[in-house]
């Protein structure tokens, strides 16, 4: 009893120690600064300044820009699919719906594709051919937008169009998923274009993060008598968060696209469940129609499904970021 | 058998071991026989040979210490005794003996049931719980029983003193214990698949004194029933927990014979110099 009671005496009055003389420390380092480090610190500080108000300026204006649509059609915009110029009645649901779908669509195929290839990058290939292959990846992730859609519209869609979707119609057309006409504009044009292009970042997010895992992990499963595939899977467990996120950003890449899916998805504001008709995504929509919108309403409501737009990709990549920086804390913690 | 062991009595000149484990004990030729033994090993990290022509038996449920200055390949020697060695793209030349079979001719992943290990850094699995570490091992050889899963749990955990202490947290992450209790249970997990020799790489230079002295007090435990082979840079650890100790150095074995005498009276006087803190 005494004792905690010394212990109660003690720590307070270290705190009271520390505090003023962390104070005091600073207060002669502030004194002691020179010039150039002040001028410096500042300009630093006023360019952050700049990019967290830009961030706010944006939100800011679009929340004003679009208050007209808001108040207008209020919950109803993302609920109701009329998408009608002509009559000033504007619903986002289509355009919500093909983002999801494509970017949902995309991320089906490019996840498992990436994380094979991040496998192969990670564990499996020997240095001579990691690093080249590595490069070309990211090569991927560097090809302007529009190159893709120009690939898309003349290569891509045409083969879709003779020889995929003619087939897709005659052994799944009994499916809803696969029923229509092979325009080769639509759907399923955007979903292969856009795993094209969320490749690289799953593909590298996800090879970096299995690298972050220590060696001693490796050679744990090993010496437990794991083949080489089981320790890659011990490998996979402790990556699996990480190839989470890594996902999440690819679909945030996903979402926001614009040219390359304006250019294939065929511009449609139709909901349909099958991959064969042409759709729409809210960058489609929205890089297809600023032009024309002539009336009040009809900026507005763009303007809405910008805001939309950046609000979802800022909710994805706060998420993805999140996962991303509990992983490197665990196993700074545990392996360091 | 027998005619391998009388060759590595010619061929090198460190045959104490034998001799002192027969004049000790009048056991039968099956418990004499040594349960792994290197013959001629030499191991290659790409073109720089790390170990030159080491012949050494491992005697069966006694502990054999390594010992030698930093580089002097006591490491390398112990990873290549469940080849762990090749996996970092080390190569290996001579032969191990593991009861008289040669593992060479064996899957290494089944010569690595046998031959567990555990390393110098606690590496439980961080995605795993406490109880699915310890099980790891046989999870990978396709045991799904979890009533029985649940028991060898318990029983390794047990036999590693560490039950008390985390039969509680069983279902926290195996790296929220402390550095300790990680080891301890890495060593639970390489318990768990029912190895016959479990080498250690210094498993306790990461570990405070408390909980390297439970360690040492484990392994003069598992000594009963395992054969254990230990690399150590602790003189004093080596000294305490070991029966027999082998002195490397610049990739050779100088010496090998029981533990008092090379602390106390070694042959040579590199061992002599090392033992008594001349270099190293």
């Amino acid at each position: 009893m005494p004792q905690s009671v010394n212990e109660h005496n003690d720590m307070p009055s270290g705190q009271q120690d520390k505090r003023p003389a962390a104070r005091a420390l600073s207060l002669r380092g502030m004194l002691r600064k020179n010039p150039g480090d002040l001028i410096f610190e500042n300009v630093t500080r006023f360019f952050a300044f700049v990019v967290l108000s830009l961030v706010f300026l944006m939100v800011y204006e679009m929340s004003v820009q679009s208050w007209p649509s808001i108040r207008h059609f209020g919950f109803q915009f993302i609920t109701s699919s009329e998408w009608d110029p002509v009559n000033d009645i504007y619903g986002a649901l289509p355009f919500i719906y093909g983002t999801l779908f494509s970017s949902l669509g995309a991320l089906l195929f490019a996840v498992p594709l990436s994380v094979g290839v991040a496998i192969f990058l990670s564990e499996i290939a020997p240095g001579w051919l990691e690093q080249p292959l590595s490069m070309l990846v990211e090569l991927l992730a560097a090809i302007p937008s529009i190159v893709y859609g120009l690939f898309g519209i003349f290569v891509m869609v045409p083969w879709l169009q003779t020889d995929v979707q003619p087939f897709l119609i005659e052994e799944f057309g009994w499916m809803p998923l696969f029923e229509g006409a092979p325009y080769g504009f639509g759907m399923l044009a955007a979903i292969l274009i856009l795993t094209i292009m969320v490749l690289p970042i799953i593909t590298s997010i996800s090879r970096d993060v299995m690298r972050s895992i220590p060696d001693t992990q490796r050679e744990a499963a090993m010496a437990l008598g794991a083949t080489r595939w089981e320790a890659i899977r011990i490998v996979l467990t402790g990556a699996k968060s990480g190839i989470l996120s890594a996902s999440l950003l690819g679909l945030g890449r996903a979402v926001g696209e614009t040219m390359a899916v304006t250019m294939v998805i065929g511009n449609s504001a139709d909901i349909s469940l099958s991959v064969l008709n042409p759709a729409h995504t809210m960058a489609s929509v929205l890089a297809n129609e600023f032009a024309e919108a002539t009336s009040q309403l009809y900026i507005s409501s763009l303007i809405e499904i910008a805001l939309l737009l950046f609000v979802m990709t800022l909710i994805l990549n706060a998420i993805a970021r999140a996962i991303v920086w509990r992983i490197t804390r665990r196993f700074g913690a545990t392996a360091a | 058998m027998y005619d391998i062991m009388q060759q590595s009595l010619k061929e090198n000149d460190i045959p104490r071991i034998q001799e002192t484990l027969e004049s000790v004990s009048g056991a039968t030729d099956a418990a004499r026989a040594p349960r792994m033994e290197a013959l001629g090993l030499n191991a290659w990290y790409g073109k720089t040979q790390a170990l030159f022509n080491v012949t050494l038996s491992i005697p069966r449920n006694k502990v054999l210490a390594i010992i030698g200055p930093s580089g002097c390949g006591k490491s390398t020697f112990l990873r290549s005794l469940n080849r762990m060695h090749e996996e970092v793209g080390g190569s290996i030349g001579g032969s191990i003996l593991l009861d008289g079979e040669d593992i060479m001719d064996r899957d290494p992943v089944f010569l690595r049931r046998k031959v567990g290990m555990v390393f110098q850094k606690p590496n439980p699995f961080p995605t795993m719980t406490v109880a699915q570490n310890v099980v790891a091992g046989l999870k990978l050889n396709g045991m799904r029983d979890r009533k029985e899963l649940a028991r060898i749990a318990e029983e390794n955990l047990k036999r590693v003193a560490l039950w008390d202490e985390v039969k509680d947290v069983l279902h926290k992450p195996g790296s929220s214990l402390s550095g300790g209790q990680q080891q301890r249970l890495c060593i639970a997990r390489t318990l768990a698949v029912e190895p016959e020799v479990i080498l250690m790489d210094e498993p306790a230079s990461a570990l405070d004194p408390i909980s390297t002295m439970k360690i040492e007090e484990l392994i003069d435990e598992l000594k009963k029933k395992y054969t254990i082979v230990i690399v150590t840079h602790n003189m004093q650890q080596a000294a305490r927990i070991s029966d027999f100790t082998a002195f490397f150095y610049m990739g050779k074995l100088i010496e090998v014979d029981k533990t008092a005498k090379i602390f106390t009276k070694p042959t040579h006087r590199q061992t002599e110099d090392y033992v008594t803190g001349s270099f190293g």
